[in-house]
């Protein structure tokens, strides 16, 4: 038990004592433990590990850490052995042998695991040269994957607190929001608003008691960002929310994360535990006299929780719903009190800001969006995971540099939806544009929360918008008239393109309903609920055209459910059976060997050839007066394996029923 | 504080944070507002009440029952981006209750005449909350709450068996703009009246459905006050 830390110079004293105790010729495994890679079995290979090292006698020259995510998610599991930075991806439980004998005994790495580039298939040893790792720039994900979160004395190692002994022992609280703001920073969570200006509001509103809370509600379909971090580097955001209570002289703070995310609630608590009991939480921290604690509160895992009143009105124990924000939550929020939510990232860039100073931190990015930003980049994209890159890079260098491009199968790119379910599709010829808060609002997404969603032209752009609306819908409070109505009827115009029932004014209809939805819903999601539609009807209007006016998804996805096309058949036997019944005379008129068919089809009645056997289960071969159905059955069907459990014959009796319609055109959604 | 703020030209002094709907009642200006009572804190659901607000020189549209009166407020109550968003709300409400008398007679006055979307069903609660609201904020008992959300949303008592909590002064069934609680005699004594979520054959309103200038409804509190008093007691 390390004793309670008083004063700057005590945390100095501590990151001394921690840095003297390490071996620097010590070998170390750092092996992510993160949702991503545990569920490949990083902690069996983590036990595998400390087994076989203690079985050999090594555990004193090589240390093992879990530590948080690398980012490189689609070959985890991934570790990495210090001080040679070996890159190991996609390693297995049985491989540990192999590593030791290998890599830690003999030090040469073990090939099989190293990374092989896509174009080049070369292997590549070190980190750093993957073209993955190559153009980004970690800062906030500096620590994550280096350090092990469960273990304060890890982040402290590395410079951790050093950004609070500076803000509360050196600066006052003007001067902080004055950095914050000279940093440029803005929201991370979506709305991209200045930090600063909010942290202003913030602390000249009037009242005594006031909060900051941290968001970690994240929902977006396909975006693990906030959750990696909290996972991986839950110190940094408690320092954040330190520095940022003491700027606007709050005492109390919340982290608010969803309940689906165990390991980052676990870490997150292990993390105000372990500053707790340093004294970095708590009364009179660093001798600054500033008394400040952080809950942790678990929701329950709705979407729109993730809007700032949403959140507090579900931390005051309410109902999880939207309400006004004519007069700000800087002046009225939790508790109708001054409080300041920033997203989890936000926070986590607190503590960088302070430490390097607001120039440095200014010196990425564009003009008006600073730093750098983390993205879940995933969909048909080679290296999905999550990056972190300065703001102002080419969603091209995004998409193709680091992501390696369209994933192997021949496809050509066709749209990158950024922003989660509130965000825009972006087609290719805007791939060149840089990546911050406004370019991508003219493009008509948002930067969001930071989700990249990556199509290849098999993707049919009305089933995205259908898809993303459809979340929505299901994610609405159901508060106000515009989003939870709106969302409806656009989900069933939407549902109805797609199914080739399309109308020559669904489009202007479509338009009109997004502007409503715009201009009068309650909060941002029903506000924001338009953009995927409307990103679509911009940049593939084509698109919405072939299915409404020539009943044609052009990417073959779409379905009528009223139609078969005759691709989905597998097997011949039953659609040669179907198409030569089709085009005789009597398939109009009930045609009584149908009718038997049918019966059979369905399973209620067997074939037979004696009259000995004939019973109300059988059906005679004598009764049939054509021999197509008859062959059908007595060489195709009892000949084949799967004695008609096949799903083409499910198609079939669908067929023969009349309740669907045989299309010969692969793309077509209606019989022309 | 008062602050002056004008409304559609004219000038009116309201103290400051009053909603502009009741500074616009004070100009004789209607505003049509389905889930808005000011005896009951503003929801800000059914966003017909929706105003173009002028501050610092920019315009946006804001729902009036809630947006708070700051000095040199201006605000226009009849532009044509109100009237096209009141339309639209109207006619998704529409689409949802076809049958419901007021909303069928706002839409009129509207000028609705055709709907665009396609009607969902025959419901009949709008979702405005009057009756969750009354009950939690007048009553105090909360007996009735949302349940679900989205589309799914509707109003119900916990787990939707009777309540116990229900003290059955039928404040819910007399907020309801659309007629959809319906009070139902047979529950124990002790418990009042009990209550349950129907259809209430509803009497024409001799005030056209504008509860904002209605006497019956300004009486309401008072008596309402009175019922609830009673019934307490004699629980």
């Amino acid at each position: 038990m390390i004793s309670k830390i008083k004063t700057p110079s005590d945390l100095e004293v501590l990151r001394q004592a921690i840095l003297s105790r390490q071996d620097p010729n010590k070998q170390v495994l750092r092996v992510c433990c993160t949702t991503a890679c545990r569920a490949g079995g990083a902690l069996d290979i983590v036990k595998n590990f400390k087994e076989e090292l203690a079985e050999r006698g090594l555990q004193d020259k090589v240390e093992v850490k879990k530590t948080g995510c690398r980012g490189f998610c689609e070959k985890g599991p991934v570790m990495v052995i210090e001080p040679e930075e070996i890159f190991y991806s996609e390693v297995k439980p049985k491989d540990v042998t192999k590593i030791i004998d290998y890599t830690l005994l003999d030090g040469r790495p073990v090939k099989r695991l190293l990374y092989t580039d896509a174009e080049t298939r070369k292997k590549i040893t070190n980190e750093k040269d993957i073209p993955f790792f190559g153009k980004q720039v970690r800062r906030v994900f500096s620590k994550t994957g280096k350090i092990d979160p469960t273990q304060i004395q890890d982040y402290i190692a590395e410079g951790g607190y050093r950004a609070l002994a500076k803000a509360l022992t050196t600066m006052e609280p003007e001067e902080i929001i004055e950095a914050v703001e000279a940093s440029g920073l803005r929201g991370r969570g979506g709305g991209g608003f200045p930090t600063g200006r909010k942290w202003r509001a913030c602390w000249e509103a009037p009242g005594s008691a006031r909060y900051v809370i941290a968001n970690g509600d994240e929902g977006d379909p396909g975006a693990f960002m906030d959750r990696s971090l909290m996972e991986g580097d839950p110190h940094s955001i408690v320092e954040g929310m330190i520095i940022g209570a003491y700027a606007i002289g709050a005492n109390e703070g919340f982290i608010y994360v969803r309940d689906e995310y165990p390991i980052a609630v676990e870490h997150l608590s292990i993390a105000v535990e372990q500053a707790t009991s340093l004294g970095l939480l708590g009364k009179d921290i660093l001798g600054a006299g500033f008394d400040f604690t952080i809950e942790i509160e678990r929701g329950a895992g709705a979407f729109v929780c993730g809007e700032s009143t949403a959140l507090m009105n579900s931390l005051e124990g309410r109902v999880g719903e939207p309400r006004a924000k004519y007069v700000h939550t800087v002046a009225s929020g939790l508790w109708d009190r001054p409080s300041a939510l920033n997203n989890v990232e936000t926070w986590a860039n607190v503590p960088l800001i302070i430490d390097r100073g607001a120039e440095w931190y200014a010196s990425t990015g564009t003009a008006n969006s600073k730093g750098t930003k983390i993205f879940s980049l995933v969909g048909k994209v080679q290296n999905t995971g999550l990056i972190e890159v300065p703001m102002g890079i080419t969603l091209r260098e995004i998409i193709f540099d680091i992501g390696g491009g369209i994933r192997k199968g021949g496809k050509l790119f066709k749209a990158v939806q950024t922003g989660g379910p509130s965000g825009g599709c972006i087609p290719e010829h805007k791939m060149d544009m840089p990546v911050d808060y406004d370019s991508l609002k003219s493009l008509g997404a948002i930067m969001g929360s930071g989700g990249m969603i990556v199509m290849d032209e098999n993707t049919c752009m009305v089933d995205t918008a259908k898809y993303f609306v459809n979340f929505l819908m299901s994610e609405s409070c159901g508060k106000c008239v515009p989003c939870r109505e709106g969302l409806e009827q656009m989900h069933e115009i939407l549902t109805n393109i797609c199914e080739g029932n399309g109308e020559a004014e669904d489009i202007a209809l479509l338009e009109r309903l997004s502007s409503l939805m715009m201009d009068t819903s309650l909060c941002a999601l029903g506000g924001t609920a338009p953009n995927p539609v409307l990103s679509t009807i911009r940049y593939f209007r084509d698109e919405y055209e072939a299915h409404i006016f020539d009943k044609e998804c052009p990417a073959g996805v779409c379905r009528n459910p009223g139609i078969i096309r005759v691709t989905e058949f597998g097997c011949e036997s039953p659609l040669r059976f179907y198409e030569y019944c089709f085009a005789c005379p009597q398939f109009k008129d009930g045609c009584p060997d149908l009718s038997l068919s049918r019966t059979m089809l369905e399973g209620k009645r067997k074939l037979v050839f004696s009259d000995k056997l004939d019973s109300e289960d059988t059906v005679n071969a004598k009764e049939f007066h054509c021999l197509k159905p008859l062959s059908y059955f007595e060489k195709s069907r009892n000949t084949c394996g799967r004695q008609g459990k096949c799903r083409e014959e499910g198609l079939l009796v669908d067929l023969l029923s009349g309740k669907k319609e045989l299309v010969h055109s692969g793309t077509r959604l209606k019989k022309s | 504080m008062m602050v002056r703020i004008t409304i559609d030209g004219q000038i009116v002094h309201v103290k400051r944070h009053t909603p502009v709907l009741e500074a616009a009642k004070q100009l004789e200006i209607f505003i049509p507002t389905l889930c808005y009572h000011k005896a009951l804190k503003a929801y800000g659901a059914c966003r017909l009440c929706v105003v173009e607000a002028f501050r610092n020189g920019r315009s946006k549209l804001v729902t009036s029952c809630n947006y708070p009166a700051e000095d040199g407020l201006v605000v226009f109550t009849a532009t044509d981006r109100v009237k096209t968003a009141r339309k639209g709300i109207m006619e998704l409400l529409l689409a949802r209750c076809p049958e419901v008398p007021q909303i069928q007679q706002l839409a009129e006055k509207m000028g609705i005449k055709a709907v665009r979307f396609k009607k969902k069903g025959d419901r009949r609660c709008i979702l405005c909350g009057l009756c969750v609201r009354a009950c939690e904020e007048l009553v105090g008992v909360s007996a009735i709450n949302f349940t679900s959300r989205g589309t799914e949303k509707k109003i119900n008592t916990p787990f939707g068996i009777e309540s116990k909590v229900c003290i059955g002064c039928g404040s819910c069934t007399y907020i309801c703009p659309t007629g959809c609680v319906e009070m139902v005699g047979g529950g124990s004594p002790s418990d009042g009246r009990s209550m349950n979520m129907g259809d209430l054959a509803l009497a024409g309103c001799p005030n056209n459905y504008e509860c904002e200038a209605c006497e019956i409804d300004r009486e309401f509190i008072e008596e309402f006050k009175r019922v609830v008093k009673d019934v307490r007691a004699k629980t």
